[in-house]
């Protein structure tokens, strides 16, 4: 290889890796930011402000859904290690159900309720026809396993 | 150093565009026929005869457009950075032009993605969009592919718009790594990947097929339109040489 050509070889390897470790650089200053959403660990641990806005993301904790009057509803999200309770009063996604996992966007008021102004379903990755949900809830095992 | 030689014939032979406008005539019919066999059947197959998700019901078979269209906008930003970077390093003409040839194919297809994306989270998620990282990221390569073409539209010389875009391009491939992983390293609404490379795949096989027919049409697709796109960036940047006089007279 001619050495011009080698030399502009070496540039762009140069920008490739420099513009590289910046970004990694950036994305480790702002882990925590780049979140979408606070796990119930960390609501636990009162990592979240109190008064902002902010999101909590968890599964939807089997029998813990508590109809109140009209369109108001509690329930639990865990992320299998704590649990947070959100209190919501509006349309629940069609998703919506025991065991999914959903995201609630709203805030934590002084006396630590966490009250939700939107919910939005989570899907996971995983896509299968109703049979086949049906067989292997049959054969005895949880969805997905 | 018989396999450098070969290396160097084949880089003059592909590095003339009278070569490639050739060779890529002859290619055609192929990628269009191959398109006609697997979109084709593939759309209709994952669109009409699929089953259906037990949770999503429906909805979910945006995935045999979405899920086609996510890989070419990424793998499209690759070609496109990689012949850049031939085109700068090597001062390749045709590399450059098959450059600037892919950007608008790449970003209707980024575009396609991020639209039948928010159809699709309206009823699954509720939401039309939110900023989390998958989709912030994705909605970045879109900026991408438009820097790279209004860099293109905004320098009248051919060889520094090439430079001057194709470095974009390269500094560009950062975001493809953050956007293939963002689902694994933040919490964010969109899911993982369910086409997974090393381990079985998370969705049934029934599913599976003609995604995996529609994945493969799509490609054939962008290859079908590269390489057209390609050919009249080749009579318009040669349109001064004998053989595209000789070619437009025909």
């Amino acid at each position: 290889m001619n050495p011009k050509r080698k030399q502009r070889l070496f540039i762009i390897l140069g920008i490739v890796t420099g513009v590289s470790i910046a970004a990694a650089m950036i994305g480790v200053a702002l882990k925590e930011n780049i979140n979408l959403f606070f796990t119930p660990s960390q609501m636990a641990a009162g990592e979240a402000p109190v008064g902002k806005s902010i999101r909590v993301g968890g599964l939807v904790v089997e029998g813990s859904v508590n109809r109140g009057d009209g369109l108001t509803l509690s329930f639990d999200v865990t992320d299998k290690a704590e649990k947070t309770t959100i209190y919501f009063d509006g349309i629940l996604p069609d998703l919506f159900r025991e065991g999914q996992g959903i995201i609630a966007l709203g805030k934590v008021e002084d006396n630590g309720r966490f009250v939700a102004e939107e919910v939005l379903a989570k899907h996971d990755e995983e896509y299968m026809p109703p049979e086949v949900k049906d067989a292997i809830e049959k054969a005895g095992h949880p969805k997905g396993v | 150093m018989s396999l450098w030689d070969s290396i160097t014939r084949l880089y003059h032979k592909f590095g003339s565009p009278k070569y490639f406008y050739e060779l890529s005539g002859k290619l055609l019919p192929w990628f269009l026929g191959l398109t006609v066999l697997t979109l084709i059947p593939g759309v209709i197959w994952g669109l009409g005869f699929a089953p259906i998700d037990e949770e999503q019901g429906h909805s979910y078979r945006i995935i045999f457009i979405h899920v086609p269209s996510a890989s070419i906008a990424m793998g499209g930003y690759v070609m496109m950075a990689v012949a850049s970077a031939i085109g700068i390093i090597w001062k390749m003409k045709m590399a450059e032009m098959v450059a600037k040839a892919i950007a608008p194919i790449g970003a209707s297809f980024t575009f396609l993605c991020l639209v039948t994306g928010a159809i699709w989270g309206k009823p699954t998620w509720n939401t039309w969009w939110v900023w989390d990282a998958r989709l912030t990221s994705m909605l970045v390569l879109l900026f991408l592919y438009i820097g790279f073409i209004a860099l293109q539209n905004a320098i009248e010389n051919p060889a520094s718009a090439a430079k001057a875009s194709g470095i974009l391009a390269i500094v560009g491939v950062v975001n493809l790594p953050i956007i293939k992983y963002s689902v694994n390293w933040w919490n964010t609404l969109h899911q993982p990947a369910t086409l997974k490379i090393t381990e079985s795949s998370a969705i049934d096989p029934s599913m599976l097929y003609p995604l995996l027919l529609s994945i493969t049409g799509f490609y054939c697709l962008f290859g079908l339109l590269v390489l057209l796109a390609t050919r009249n960036e080749v009579l318009t940047r040669e349109q001064r040489s004998r053989w595209v006089q000789q070619e437009v007279m025909k």
